[in-house]
């Protein structure tokens, strides 16, 4: 696990449910074959209303044209980020994309359990109320050292909350890994 | 210190005497449930993780209905079914539902229920949000990701954090306008969809004691929606009666200790609520029917888990005989048994399908069909600019369908009552 990453922020507001993430119809791809799994990414967040795609302003899409990657790697959310459907290619829909991590108010359980185990992206969740002090495109860097992010293009510094439990499957990079480690299979 | 019904039922499975709320445990799971949608995927990292040794845990324990998207001519969602099949037929799995045979059953969480999988007593895990329906049995049961059942489905094992638990207490007698859907939408617009986050959500009361298993269901099928871990009722008699149909005898009956300790309790006077609906776009945007009379609709639908079942027809039936519907209005049976029991069931002599086709309602096959949208060829699904009113759980943006399409949740009786004048209209007008 890297200690610093790096990244641009892609700012959502609160309730970012699984069917904004990545809507229901396109759950038909193989998540094993390399070239469907792009898919993935490129109908990742396809169903967050434009208006609120990249806030403040809104109206800047996740995923330009034909890519399945973003120019964003963190995504700043609000409160229940991932609420919903238990769909597993909500994260994994993200990661394709390229999102390394996510900080948010709060999340909805099944999310949250999903993007940890399954080792698809780190869910940190602020101190504070943050989808409101970053704006999308700013350049932001994680510190998972010190639990904290610099927000560069603007100077400022916010902590975030430790992993706590879960840090250990973090680290290990879902919970296959983990139970591996520690002889569970 | 007493503990709640979930605590007690988490510590059976954790092979503890007692547990308490913040604790992670590592439970030992009874059933585990997929689908068309998440088993594929799920089998994918089962081979992968656990290599060519790759064993299901307990054949027995595991539990497959195809159900999503079933009734569609997309070749990558016949392709998942393909996958189950081939899967059931290579590990002999005795419980493959399969589509296209005898055995297809239609809507997994009524299929559980039907099919004596809800023991009272045992933790039951599958991939799909809504599995806390199964919590209506007196038992524990949530959603899981991918990642965890394919865990599940190599140990039979999976670590869970005990939840706290809020209490929902329905005093008085359920007045023939409102369902158990009124009810649950009543809860969201009090908690918002993030009040029950990693908590349990417990009903009682005389209004839930007086409530048949299918609409218990209702209420526990919809925790979800306030971020619930599950839902659940414990037995009474209501649950006694309904096993004991379907066979199931073997089961370990647990109850709160009075002196448990709750994060909130909640308590109602069903008496005094009235038909209520969750406008666009969340299920905890509620207001009451009356309030928003008069919004033009261009779609009913009846369907899915949460408002498909048996008891979901009686009430729109009760409302639809020998009237006529303004608006193209879906019926969908949520399983197999549901069809056929449209055929037989009747209201006043007449049969409840008759009452539908009557009405000039369209019936389609069970399945979970429009209520999570599906590929572009699926029945009832919304299209830019629909107004819909639905009984099924969930309203977001894009839910069923277009993204530009709004989205009204309702009990049976107001979607009945939309049906026919082409608004949204409060189901006392008909009853």
């Amino acid at each position: 696990m890297e200690n610093i990453i790096k990244g641009k922020a892609y700012v959502l507001g609160d309730n970012i449910d699984t069917d904004q993430i990545i809507p229901a119809e396109h759950l038909v791809y193989s998540t094993s074959d390399p070239e469907e799994l792009k898919k993935y990414g490129h109908f990742a967040l396809s169903s967050v209303p434009i208006e609120k795609a990249g806030l403040p302003e809104g109206r800047k899409t996740f995923i330009v044209g034909d890519n399945h990657q973003s120019e964003y790697s963190i995504i700043i959310g609000g409160s229940n980020f991932g609420c919903g459907s238990s769909r597993e290619h909500a994260p994994l829909a993200l990661q394709v994309a390229g999102t390394k991590i996510i900080v948010a108010e709060s999340y909805a359980r099944i999310f949250y359990r999903n993007s940890v185990d399954g080792g698809f992206l780190i869910p940190f969740e602020g101190n504070e109320k943050l989808n409101d002090k970053i704006k999308t495109g700013d350049e932001l860097e994680v510190d998972l050292a010190s639990n904290s992010l610099k927000n560069i293009s603007s100077g400022k510094t916010y902590q975030l909350r430790p992993l706590g439990s879960v840090y250990d499957i973090v680290k290990s990079g879902g919970i296959f890994n983990y139970a591996r480690e520690n002889n569970m299979i | 210190m007493g503990m709640t019904i979930t605590e007690k039922i988490l510590a059976r499975a954790a092979r503890r005497s007692g547990v308490a709320p913040g604790e992670s445990v590592w439970l030992d799971v009874d059933v585990l449930m997929t689908h068309d949608v998440c088993g594929p995927p799920t089998i994918a990292i089962w081979k992968k993780e656990f290599g060519e040794q790759a064993k299901v845990w307990d054949k027995k324990k595991l539990v497959i209905f195809p159900d999503h998207y079933i009734f569609t001519k997309n070749v990558h969602a016949n392709r998942n079914v393909d996958i189950l099949r081939q899967f059931a037929s290579e590990y002999n799995l005795p419980n493959y539902y399969d589509v296209g045979t005898e055995r297809y059953k239609g809507v997994c969480h009524l299929a559980l229920a039907e099919e004596g999988y809800n023991v009272p007593g045992t933790v039951l895990f599958g991939t799909d949000s809504h599995t806390c329906t199964s919590g209506a049995f007196g038992m524990f049961s949530t959603g899981v990701g991918n990642t965890d059942a394919a865990f599940i489905l190599g140990t039979g094992k999976i670590w869970e954090k005990i939840p706290e638990s809020i209490k929902f207490t329905f005093n008085g007698k359920m007045p023939e306008y409102l369902t158990a859907k009124d009810l649950i939408l009543q809860i969201l617009g009090d908690i918002t969809t993030d009040g029950a986050t990693y908590r349990a959500m417990e009903f009682d009361g005389e209004a839930i004691s007086g409530m048949n298993m299918l609409e218990r269901m209702t209420l526990t099928n919809m925790a979800i929606e306030g971020g619930g871990m599950n839902g659940i009722i414990a037995v009474d008699d209501v649950t006694r009666e309904y096993l004991k149909e379907i066979g199931v005898t073997d089961y370990q009956e647990f109850t709160s200790d009075p002196d448990a300790i709750y994060h909130s309790k909640y308590t109602y006077d069903v008496t005094k609520l009235e038909p209520t609906v969750a406008k666009p776009h969340s299920p905890d945007n509620r207001d009451k029917v009356k309030n928003v009379e008069g919004t033009k609709i261009t779609k009913c639908y009846v369907g899915s888990c949460t408002g498909g079942k048996l008891t979901d027809f009686q009430f729109a039936a009760k409302i639809l005989l020998g009237q006529k519907v303004k608006v193209t209005t879906h019926i969908v049976p949520a399983s197999t048994q549901v069809a056929k029991q449209l055929e037989e069931e009747t209201y006043k002599g007449i049969s409840l399908k008759d009452i539908f086709v009557n009405a000039g309602c369209v019936i389609a096959e069970s399945s979970c069909a429009a209520c999570l949208g599906g590929p572009s060829d699926t029945i009832g699904r919304s299209v830019d600019g629909d107004v819909v009113v639905s009984t099924t759980n969930r309203n977001f943006p894009g839910r069923m369908g277009s993204k530009s399409s709004q989205v009204y949740l309702a009990s049976p009786l107001t979607v009945a009552a939309s049906a026919i004048t082409g608004e949204l209209t409060d189901p006392r007008k008909f009853l």
